[in-house]
Parts: C-alpha cells; sequence; structure tokens
C-alpha cells in the first residue's frame, strides 16, 4: 500500500499515476475538501511553457509538453492560446519577450481583432503562442479527485498523515532543505461585459499580469512574485498595480466586481524547478513553484516510476519518449 | 578600494532582484567576483519573512550592502535602515528615497534629512542621488563618505545620460569614493563610468535581466577592470587633427 501525505495538487496527481499502475493508495489531507488546503487553489492555470520559458529554464518545455493530454483526461482543457500584449510605450517589452521564447507567432491590430474582439483597436502589435491552453484549476482539482476515487484512491481528509508516509506533497508544509516560499497574490473579477476567452498576458516593466477567463463573466488575474513567507491578505499596492493592469487591457474592467482575492506561497527550490526527493524512507515530491498544472503530470509520473519501476522494456521506451 | 574603512575586492556591486531564479543569481554573483551584493528591504519582508532567499544571499560569502529600495518618504527610510541593521547586522545602508513614481527620481531634500538621521545613529549611508554637486556637499556635510550618482533612471538601461555631471562631481569631489549606480544597460556604459575615474558601479536590472546573467556579470566585470586600468593608466587627450603614428621625418630616401 502506498500512503501520500496532501491532497493538493501534486498529491492527486501522484496518487492518480499510481492507480494507473494498480497500486492501492491512500492520501491524507488535513483540510476538508479536494485541495483545501492548497496553494494550487490560487493559480492561474495556465498550460504555457513556452511563456514560461522566458523567465524559467528548459525543463518546463520538455517536462510540460505532455501536460495538455494528462489533463484533457480528466477536466475541460481550452485550448485556446495565449495572447501577449504590451502598451505601445513598453513595446520593447514585447521585443524581449519574443526573443526569449519560441511557439509564438508576431500578430498585428487587426489579427488581435481577430483573436479578440473585445481588445479592438487597444494593442498594435502582439504575440500569439497558439499551442497554449488553460483550465479551471478548482475544477482541476475536484475532477482530479473525483477521478482517483473512481479509481479506488482512499482520500481521508480532516485526517493528519501518519509520522511516516511513502510520499510527500506537502508543499511549504514539508521542511526540506533549500525549500523556500515566493508568495503570490491574485484577484478574481466578474465582468460580463468583457468577452475574452483565452488567457492574456499583458507586459509591464514593473508590473506584468495575467488574465485568465473562467468563463460566465469571471476572470482571474495575477499574479505577484515576493520572495517573502508571509500569508497575510494581498497588499493595497498590489491589488492597486493588479486591478490598474486589468483597467490598462480594457477599460470596461473599471465597472467590474472584485469578487475575491487572495494570497498563498509557492513552495521553490533554488533553480524554481520540482524535484523529487529522498529523506528517512519517504520520497518527496514539491517546489512546482509557479508551474504545478505544467508540471505536475510530468513530477507525478516520476515519481510514480520511482515507486513502481516499469517491469518491461517495452513499457518503459514508451513511457521514455512519451 | 576602501568604502568606511573596509576593503572591498570587487569595484562591481550587484543587486539581487528580478533574476529569474535565486540559483541563477547565484551563478551571476559568481561570476561577477563581486564581493557586495545589494539586497532590498521592504515591508513585506522585513518581518524577517524573506529568509529562505536570505540564505542564498548569504551562501554567496559576499558582503551584503541592504537598501531602502522604494521608500518614498524619510521616515519609511529611516524605519526600513533599523530593520536592515537588526537583520543583517551590518551598520551599511544603500539610502533610496524616492521622489518620483514614475522616474524613480530621487528626493534629493528627504534623501539629506534621512542620511542625517541614520549618520548620527551611526549608521554608514551610501546614498542614492542625482549628479547634482551642491546636493553631493550637502550629503558629505550630513555625513555620508561615499556618493552614489545616477548614471540614468532605475532600470532604464540608457546608460549615462550626462557624462559631464560625472565628470564635474569627479573632479568637485577627488578624495571621495563615487559609486554609479542605476542606468547601467550594458558592459560599454560600465567602461565609460569606469574611464571618467568613478570608483566602482552598482547595478543589477542589465544583468538579471540578460538572457545569460552569469555571462553578462562576466562581461560587466571585465569591462569595469578595462575601464578602470583606462583611467588608472592616463589616458591621451583628444586631438581635432589626424597625428601620423609613423614618423614623418627621416622617411626613407629612394635614389
Amino acid at each position: 500500500m502506498i500512503t501520500i501525505a496532501g491532497a493538493g495538487l501534486a498529491g492527486l496527481a501522484c496518487a492518480y499515476e499510481l492507480a494507473q499502475r494498480g497500486a492501492k493508495v491512500t492520501v491524507y489531507e488535513r483540510g476538508n475538501t479536494p485541495g483545501d488546503s492548497s496553494v494550487a487553489r490560487f493559480a492561474g492555470g495556465m498550460l504555457a511553457p513556452w511563456c514560461e520559458r522566458e523567465s524559467a529554464e528548459e525543463e518546463v518545455i520538455t517536462l510540460g509538453s505532455r501536460t495538455f493530454g494528462w489533463w484533457a483526461k480528466i477536466t475541460p482543457v481550452h485550448r485556446r492560446g495565449t495572447l501577449v500584449v504590451a502598451p505601445a510605450r513598453d513595446r520593447a517589452e514585447l521585443t524581449r519577450f519574443g526573443r526569449r521564447t519560441s511557439g509564438h507567432r508576431e500578430v498585428n491590430s487587426a489579427e488581435i481583432t481577430g483573436l479578440e474582439p473585445a481588445l479592438g483597436g487597444r494593442f498594435s502589435q502582439g504575440l500569439f503562442f497558439e499551442q497554449e491552453a488553460h483550465l479551471d484549476p478548482r475544477r482541476a482539482l475536484r475532477d482530479l479527485s473525483a477521478k482517483v476515487q473512481e479509481m479506488g484512491v482512499e482520500i481521508r481528509y480532516s485526517t493528519p498523515a501518519p509520522a511516516r508516509v511513502t510520499l510527500d506533497c506537502t508543499g511549504m508544509a514539508a521542511s526540506l532543505p533549500g525549500l523556500r516560499p515566493v508568495r503570490g497574490e491574485m484577484a478574481v473579477l466578474h465582468c460580463p461585459e468583457v468577452k475574452i476567452s483565452r488567457t492574456l498576458r499583458l507586459l509591464h516593466p514593473r508590473m506584468p499580469l495575467y488574465l485568465v477567463p473562467r468563463g460566465d463573466g469571471y476572470f482571474m488575474i495575477g499574479g505577484t512574485m515576493i520572495e517573502s513567507s508571509s500569508d497575510r491578505a494581498i497588499t493595497l499596492r498590489s491589488l492597486s498595480e493588479l486591478l490598474n493592469a486589468a483597467f490598462t487591457l480594457h477599460p470596461a474592467f473599471a465597472e467590474a466586481s472584485v469578487v475575491e482575492t487572495g494570497a498563498g506561497l509557492r513552495p521553490a527550490f533554488p533553480d524554481n524547478l520540482p524535484r523529487l526527493t529522498e529523506q528517512g524512507g519517504t520520497l518527496f515530491l514539491n517546489g512546482l513553484y509557479r508551474h504545478g498544472f505544467l508540471l505536475a503530470p510530468a513530477m507525478a509520473q516520476q515519481a510514480a516510476d520511482r515507486l513502481i519501476p516499469e517491469t518491461t522494456d517495452e513499457n518503459h521506451r514508451e513511457r521514455q519518449t512519451a | 578600494m576602501q568604502f568606511y574603512g573596509t576593503e572591498i575586492p570587487s569595484r562591481l556591486l550587484l543587486g539581487t532582484a528580478q533574476y529569474p531564479s535565486p540559483a541563477v543569481l547565484a551563478e551571476a554573483v559568481k561570476s561577477s567576483g563581486t564581493g557586495t551584493i545589494t539586497v532590498s528591504l521592504r515591508r513585506e519582508t522585513a518581518d524577517g519573512s524573506g529568509a529562505g532567499f536570505w540564505e542564498t544571499l548569504r551562501e554567496t560569502g559576499c558582503r551584503i550592502l541592504p537598501n531602502t529600495a522604494g521608500c518614498h518618504s524619510v521616515q519609511e527610510a529611516v524605519t526600513t535602515a533599523h530593520m536592515a541593521r537588526e537583520l543583517f547586522d551590518t551598520p551599511w545602508i544603500k539610502l533610496e528615497v524616492i521622489g518620483h513614481s514614475d522616474t524613480l527620481q530621487p528626493d534629493v531634500f528627504g534623501l539629506v534629512e534621512a542620511a542625517r538621521i541614520l549618520s548620527d545613529e551611526g549608521f554608514q549611508v551610501f546614498p542614492y542621488t542625482t549628479d547634482d554637486l551642491v546636493v553631493g556637499e550637502r550629503l558629505l556635510e550630513a555625513g555620508c563618505e561615499v556618493l552614489m550618482p545616477w548614471g540614468a533612471p532605475i532600470g532604464s538601461g540608457q546608460g549615462l545620460r550626462n557624462p559631464d555631471a560625472l565628470r564635474a562631481m569627479r573632479a568637485h569631489f577627488p578624495g571621495v569614493p563615487l559609486i554609479v549606480d542605476a542606468g547601467i544597460g550594458r558592459p560599454s556604459d560600465a567602461a565609460m563610468a569606469m574611464e571618467l575615474g568613478m570608483d566602482a558601479v552598482l547595478l543589477n536590472t542589465a544583468v538579471a535581466k540578460a538572457g545569460d546573467p552569469a555571462r553578462m556579470a562576466a562581461a560587466m566585470a571585465q569591462a569595469i577592470d578595462a575601464g578602470r586600468a583606462g583611467f588608472a593608466a592616463d589616458p591621451m587627450e583628444r586631438r581635432d587633427m589626424a597625428v601620423p603614428s609613423t614618423p614623418v621625418l627621416g622617411l626613407a630616401e629612394f635614389a
């Protein structure tokens, strides 16, 4: 039997991969709903390896490329691409972003209008990352927990994990050497007047913004990156910068309702890449940083490989190249 | 090279913000050969909650110069300096009092006031200032023994917007360590600052936002060494007319 501490994104993804391989799995979760105590609740849910490569290592692309198919089996994945724009005076940011990334094409004002009519005439230049996608993080956590339970995984809510587990996926609650918190802040807007159907990124030298549509007129905006372990509510400065940036994207956001704000601590290692480490007989999957939904599938597969080594060569080869 | 009686091993001072990851930052610090790094202390982290990140900085073995980046008032800057002294156990403080939120131009009046308060309390103040000579004099009167004039607005990468003003500063404050802080975009900008006789260069964004920060850090270090050596070697004067570099007299005669 395999025991997992934490029914957050990492814990549930590992449970799925292990159950796939026929293991009997029990997950312990201190919260009482799926992902209740998980920082993934505040995630954007962007599956955007090519955009992320701007400031992350190549692994986000190599590990992230199979995330789309993985999630599509579990929850709705909206493969509508990412549109990156910048205000006229920050055009240099767009040039830099384009130079540091791949998998995009330049789009002009008319093409931007074609993609997102609501932005018509507002931006004269942009980058379109056609292959990228987004999902709804909270729905994905719910769907994933339902899926693993269907597969026979037992999730024990409101139950602390036993002293020793097979796999620890408790994020910042795990004390691992080199693990540090990176605070992120977000808000949810309700603005039915604005119709936007894909992830937008607004480049700005001080306050870059991403906006992810959640459907029914809801939009998630984020996200700050602060080297801090404080999990207090969003600060006035961060919130006003986020809201200002949203207003720059579209003035109709001025009338939006701010229906939620949130702040969470992303666990990260010094290279900002996730790691599997072993300590005292327990395997730890941690450090998903801001790439949880993007990298959890690949890391869960690696964790499962460690715990249940593939038996046949053929299977092994398949997994290596999948 | 000494600041407040402390020998520093390199004339490059490196900022630690905006790197893609702490691992990349550590690599850049290493390849820059710097011995002094700046750390911004904000309210967000002032309670010690940035500890995970600071651990990375301590591991570099560099001397830490905490700064008051983002402070817009004397009171805010002084309070931040107090927190920095406690957290990093150093009397050094890079003092920033920002007067204008768009250009991040220093509020020189608040700067002089904060510098006086902190110097009186025993801090060793590194003031981020403009290239104005009178402000420089006031800062020295307030107790500063180092001046940090800007090259261009913070994070703009515009290089030295007013080299003549920096040259004038050098002439006006011959014995005072001058550090160009802010505005450096490329290695040539850093070399130029050193050729003007500046004692050191402090930069951050130019390295942090480069495609290969470690390589840019090394390039900056080389440029600073070259610029300093060029200044020390007493360069020739500019001339308006050409002077052949081979002798004109005594040319071979072909009979």
